[in-house]
């Protein structure tokens, strides 16, 4: 059985699309078989961070919906072999995903042998959102380290605990906090929610701490996920994040500000 | 920090942002009914009245609802036919 993993938010523009993609470009380099799928019906992205945007030719509805097969539908990676995606449909409304679909193609992944399969959920608690977490055995959760974004995220774990199949059946989904755009200069200022001011307001341990950094629109703007970009702290971090996420001890980076010059201290900066 | 920070003094927001969080989220969440127990509790359910009757997954039915002041536990239970289990 592959393992299902969903990228979730509640609210929009936090990074579920830099983070899945990162995720599962992450998993393939070391050695697994992923499928990367986006659940934004209407409002793909997911391709055009991935770069293979000019090769989407059949989606994910497609394949519910029995116009395509599945495997003609998985588009390959261009740096891993064992990474595919299988883009959204950007001319069909959400009700075009339905749970069975989704299980189906779930199902034959599992049975292709992937070994994980991450779902890009859209924004919201709508129908796109609810399909995206419902198969799931694990949930990284997306939260910035601001206000509204942390109140969506409790009302997302809320729909883990109680809208999933795990919780029909009495078990849990494995919950993952992930901060992103964390600036620790401004939470050493005060003026920023802190990993453990987060981690205490929703229970929930965190698996990655993304800092604010530019090289995150510069990887988007390429069309390469920033975790191939190992020189750059998101890049790093990310890569920490799925260490942990196959369950290794890594220690947190990149959450204390960086050491400033004498000039710098002196007069701020 | 630097020597001259004192002159644009900032407050603390974070720490604001934090206690603002800590109340919505508590209400929230039991305004919503709690965040855990309904599918476990469903569950239990679902076994012990299994050793009783043989019933469907969905047959039972567990959900909070608000009626004025008072949340009521609403629980639900679909007997099967009694001739389609004899059959």
């Amino acid at each position: 059985m592959a393992e299902i993993i969903v990228v979730t938010s509640g609210k929009g523009g936090v990074g579920k699309t830099t983070t899945s993609a990162s995720i599962a470009c992450g998993l393939a380099r070391r050695g697994k078989k992923v499928a990367v799928i986006d659940f934004d019906v209407g409002l793909r992205n997911l391709d055009l961070i991935m770069g293979c945007e000019r090769r989407v030719v059949y989606d994910f509805v497609n394949v519910i919906q029995g116009e395509a097969a599945l495997k003609q539908s998985l588009i390959k990676d261009k740096r891993f072999d064992t990474l595919f995606v299988l883009a959204a449909s950007q001319t069909r409304d959400k009700d075009a995903l339905t749970k069975e679909g989704v299980e189906k193609v779930l199902k034959d992944l599992g049975d292709e042998e992937f070994d994980y399969i991450v779902c890009d959920s859209p924004a919201g608690i709508e129908k796109g959102a609810f399909l995206a977490m419902y198969f799931a055995d694990q949930a990284v959760v997306v939260v910035n380290p601001e206000v509204s974004s942390v109140r969506d995220s409790d009302r997302i774990l809320g729909l883990l605990a109680s809208k999933t199949r795990r919780a029909e059946n009495g078990e849990r989904v494995k919950e993952h906090l992930l901060l992103t755009r964390y600036s620790p200069s401004r939470v050493e200022t005060g003026e920023m929610l802190s990993v453990k001011d987060v981690e205490e307001v929703l229970g929930l341990k965190t698996v990655g701490v993304i800092p604010e950094s530019g090289d995150v629109l510069n990887a988007s703007n390429k069309g390469e996920p920033v975790i191939m970009d190992m020189e750059s702290n998101a890049g790093q971090a990310y890569d920490d994040a799925v260490a942990r996420l196959m369950g290794e001890e890594r220690p947190m980076r990149f959450t204390l500000p960086e050491k400033k010059g004498f000039f710098n201290k002196l007069f701020g900066g | 920090m630097g020597l001259f920070d004192f002159l644009k003094a900032k407050k603390n927001t974070a720490s604001i942002a934090k206690d603002r969080l800590r109340i919505i989220i508590a209400q929230e969440r039991s305004t919503l009914g709690g965040r855990d127990y309904l599918p476990l509790l469903r569950q239990e359910l679902l076994e012990v009245i299994r050793k009783y009757v043989n019933i469907d997954a969905e047959a039972v039915k567990v959900d909070v609802v608000k009626e004025g002041e008072h949340d009521i536990l609403d629980i639900s239970v679909a007997l099967p036919d009694e001739r389609a289990s004899a059959a």
